[in-house]
């Protein structure tokens, strides 16, 4: 069995101290162990940004993508090799920017992969500039004026897309964390997990201190995540409180497992043989 | 063929949805199961109904390269069809025309050549033979076989195996219809003299077949498991072909939501284990720029397909050209090695096909196979498609019992010829990062600060290139050595040069066909070419751009160019014309003025 310390390298992590990412990648190391998972079992695909960065540090099968290319790379190695666990991780940027359209289509596939984003609501390893959650009229690098456009809402979208598993962690509940990416990534499905992250450097609004005052866990009220229209209408709240933990799942069949190409043996297992193409070339005889 | 024509060149004209193409398809095939051998090429507006769309095709006894311009048979299913046309008939050409729809007078037609114009009243003899509108293309065939002699059982039995799922009765009713256009043509179409078609007994030996559907079958013949492509013209073909057999032949195929996910898709699969591909034209290829320098940081395999149109821009979506060489050749921020290959038919791509994901993965580079609209849609009849084995070779690719015995493993070491092992996720042992970072041996990330990590990586990479160039295709080299002018071209230039070749003296020219552009082995072709005499460059695009490109590797100058960049290809009797004058003259063709006759 691995134990969370397994899914560690020797390399420091180059975060800021105090960074809401340390307790991000605790939570993360331990539901991984105590899901049986191994490090090489498991694979990972990083975004560019402070948590891109973090693919130095996991041990895992990494593939260290483009920005805002996550999830497409994710989609096929879990294609390729329906065995493996795989997640893909990603920032506000990344994540809901960048790799908008892929965050869009991928919902909808209902892929069995695990979307991590780290969302502090600014650009970090850029050094502070406004993101695509970022709320409005906060002045950053880009919007000294203020910012004027209205943040991005991912988990009412994620939930629009058909996304069958949409959660909200928060670095300042490790445990909660730990539990809802233990649930992600049991589900057999596309899941979203948005956390919260306070990037301590550049964002001097949405801070520790400004979560902690405002989160309070769906579970502890009783919450039905079956229910789509409540969870779409939860999901948009946002201000003097913050909901986090599962606001929606449903079970439906995941991509991968409707490909009777898949059936047998994955595609990596089918190994690579020249086909013989006589039977498709009659058509054109 | 008999009275002194070769070659023999039908071409339907009418609105989009009429189904010219379709018929056009049926007769291809009629005449390739006859014995003959056939090229087509099909003219379209982007659009669904109306316009104007023509299909041509020439038919031949002995194998043909390329459509011809001079048509023998001309059928007008719209007046624009007529129009657009008219120039291109021959001596002693037939017209057919649906004088329900529209007139076409004698003094329209062109006066210096003695043409036949029939009326072919589509809708009364559909009437009078109780047949429904839509056989209308059948009619057709069925007059077209009329006044060539065409063995009209070849015609019925492409209808049989065409309509053959939907029942006896569609096929009696196109029967039907192919009998009703040939008896109205035998008493109302004589020509004296006119060509005949003779044809042995079906033979279904032959495919006949685009570039494009021969990738699809090169794709599956090389083990391709994912295939991941947003649709775009002209090379949604491949993609449409791999859905279809999808189920069948076991490879996943996904339409992504834009070109920038297909190329990171087929990225992941291949990561993972997978042979993987994708394909596009020039504009999605521009949005897959920043994945082909993923697949050389990560040292990812991964093969493309770009079907080239004419650009910039939207451009012309549904004509052809060879405008992105340059931009295939060079695109992608940083120094890396891409390979870029073109096959210049359907045989050529097929075979091609797993040759490119044999390059990829010995090489963990990214390969392009650079193809364009005039092979991607044009059908040409092949005898032997599939005549050599297919050898697959994944390089150096670890097995868990191979990964088991290396103490460290480092998946980007330090290697001679700078090829490293690749193990796959799920393998114990082989964990790594596979870094879009520069990256140290083991995939680590690195920075300025350790230079010369930097530099070994990069030379690496770079030490991939002797190997390579080893192992790519080799320029092929057609006609006398003795020759004093050298054509040189690649890709779909191939095509309508060998056609040339044929009518050109003896001796006066030889061809050099490049399958492999990119990287240049300077080496090897400057041993094809010494000795050579003057160099003619053959190309589909406004600036030369496989000259330059030959240019920054050799000392060569290039006599003439012969550049066409009108979105149409090279039709042979153009370059006949060109390569028939005795002053080199660096004409630029747009479109052929003068009838040249065809030996």
């Amino acid at each position: 069995m691995a134990k969370a310390e397994d899914f560690k390298t020797n390399v420091k992590p180059t975060w800021c101290p105090g960074c809401g990412n340390f307790g991000l990648w605790q939570s993360y190391r331990e539901a991984l162990a105590e899901l049986g998972l191994q490090p090489h079992n498991t694979a990972m695909v990083f975004d560019i940004g402070c948590c891109g960065n973090a693919a130095n540090w996991h041990k895992l099968y990494a593939f260290h993508s483009l920005h805002g290319r996550t999830i497409p790379v994710a989609f096929a190695i879990k294609i390729a090799n329906s065995e493996l666990t795989v997640v893909a991780d990603s920032g506000d940027g990344g994540g809901y920017g960048e790799g908008g359209n892929h965050f869009l289509h991928t919902c909808r596939t209902n892929i069995d992969i695990t979307y991590i984003v780290h969302n502090n609501q600014i650009y970090g390893l850029t050094t502070g500039q406004a993101s695509p959650t970022t709320e409005i009229g906060l002045q950053t690098k880009t919007t000294p004026q203020g910012q004027l456009d209205r943040p991005f809402h991912p988990l009412q979208v994620a939930i629009a897309q058909g996304a069958t598993f949409v959660a909200r962690g928060f670095t300042g509940d490790p445990m909660q964390l730990k539990n809802i990416i233990k649930e992600a990534i049991k589900h057999k499905g596309f899941s979203l997990v948005d956390i919260l992250q306070p990037c301590i450097t550049w964002n001097k609004l949405n801070t520790f201190t400004w979560y902690k005052q405002r989160v309070y866990k769906l579970e502890e009220q009783n919450w039905d995540a079956k229910d789509k229209e409540k969870a779409l209408a939860k999901a948009g709240e946002w201000g003097d409180k913050i909901p986090t933990g599962i606001f929606y799942q449903e079970q439906a069949p995941s991509y991968e497992s409707q490909l009777p190409q898949l059936k047998d043996k994955t595609l990596v297992e089918q190994g690579v043989q020249a086909q013989d193409i006589s039977k498709f070339l009659k058509e054109f005889k | 063929m008999k009275n002194g024509t070769k070659l023999f060149t039908l071409k339907i004209g009418g609105e989009a949805g009429q189904g010219q193409q379709v018929a056009g398809l049926i007769f291809a095939k009629a005449c390739s199961r006859g014995g003959l051998y056939t090229y087509d090429y099909s003219e379209y507006p982007s659009l669904i109904r109306g316009g104007l769309v023509t299909y041509q095709i020439s038919v031949s006894e002995e194998p043909v390269f390329a459509a011809y311009n001079t048509v023998n048979l001309l059928v007008c299913l719209s007046k624009a069809a007529f129009i657009n046309s008219k120039k291109e008939l021959s001596d002693n050409a037939a017209v057919f025309y649906d004088g329900d729809k529209f007139k076409i007078e004698p003094g329209e037609l062109p006066k210096i050549r003695q043409i036949n114009l029939f009326s072919l009243p589509l809708t009364t003899i559909i009437r009078q033979a109780g047949l429904l509108p839509i056989t209308a293309n059948q009619v057709t065939l069925g007059a077209v076989a009329a006044v060539l002699d065409f063995d009209r059982k070849l015609l019925h039995s492409m209808i049989k195996d065409i309509f053959g799922a939907k029942g006896e009765k569609v096929v009696e009713m196109n029967i039907k219809a192919i009998e009703a256009g040939f008896d109205y043509a035998k008493n109302n179409c004589r020509i004296k003299n006119y060509t005949k078609l003779n044809t042995k007994p079906e033979k279904k030996d032959k495919v006949v077949i685009t570039a494009n559907e021969a990738v699809a079958l090169g794709t599956i013949a090389a083990g391709c498991k994912f295939f991941s492509s947003y649709p775009m013209t002209p090379a949604s073909s491949i993609l449409h072909n791999l859905a279809n057999w999808a189920k069948e032949s076991g490879m996943v195929v996904k339409q992504s939501e834009d070109e920038i996910s297909a190329i990171h898709m087929a990225l992941g699969a291949s990561f993972a284990g997978a042979r993987a591909m994708t394909c596009t034209s020039g504009g999605g290829f521009a949005l897959m720029v920043e994945g082909l320098a993923l697949s050389a940081m990560t040292e990812t395999p991964v093969v493309i397909a770009e079907s080239q149109r004419p650009g910039p821009a939207t451009g012309l979506p549904t004509w052809g050209g060879q405008e992105d060489l340059r931009f295939v050749a060079n695109t992608g921020h940083g120094d890396f090695i891409r390979i870029v290959l073109t096959p210049g038919d359907a045989k050529e791509a097929y075979f091609l096909t797993p040759w490119a994901f044999n390059l990829a993965e010995k090489y963990q580079v990214p390969v392009i196979i650079l193809l364009d609209k005039f092979i991607s849609e044009g059908h040409e009849s092949v005898a032997d498609l599939t005549d050599k084995k297919i050898i697959i070779n994944r390089g150096k690719l670890l097995t868990r019992e191979q990964l088991g015995k290396i103490k460290e493993y480092k998946r980007y070491e330090l290697t001679k010829d700078g090829v490293s092992f690749r193990a796959l996720p799920g393998m114990a042992g082989g964990v790594h990062i596979a870094n879009s970072d520069e990256h140290d041996e083991f995939g680590f990330s690195t920075e300025g600060f350790m230079p010369e990590i930097r530099i070994r990586q990069v030379d690496k990479r770079y030490a991939k290139l002797p190997a390579i160039l080893k192992d790519l295709p080799k320029p092929r080299f057609y006609g006398s050595k003795k020759a004093k002018t050298t054509l040189i071209g690649w890709g779909s230039v191939k095509g309508p040069v060998l056609e040339a070749l044929k009518s050109l003296p003896e001796g006066r020219y030889n061809f050099i066909h490049f399958t492999a552009v990119n990287p240049i082995d300077a080496a090897e072709v400057g041993k094809m070419l010494k000795g050579s005499g003057k160099l003619v460059l053959i190309e589909s695009n406004k600036t030369g751009q496989f000259g330059d490109l030959l240019k920054q590797n050799l000392n060569v100058d290039f006599e003439r160019k012969i550049l066409k960049y009108s979105g149409i290809p090279f039709y042979p009797e153009e370059l006949i014309e060109e390569l028939s004058l005795k002053k080199a003259t660096a004409i630029k063709i747009v479109k052929s003025k003068k009838k040249v006759k065809v030996k």
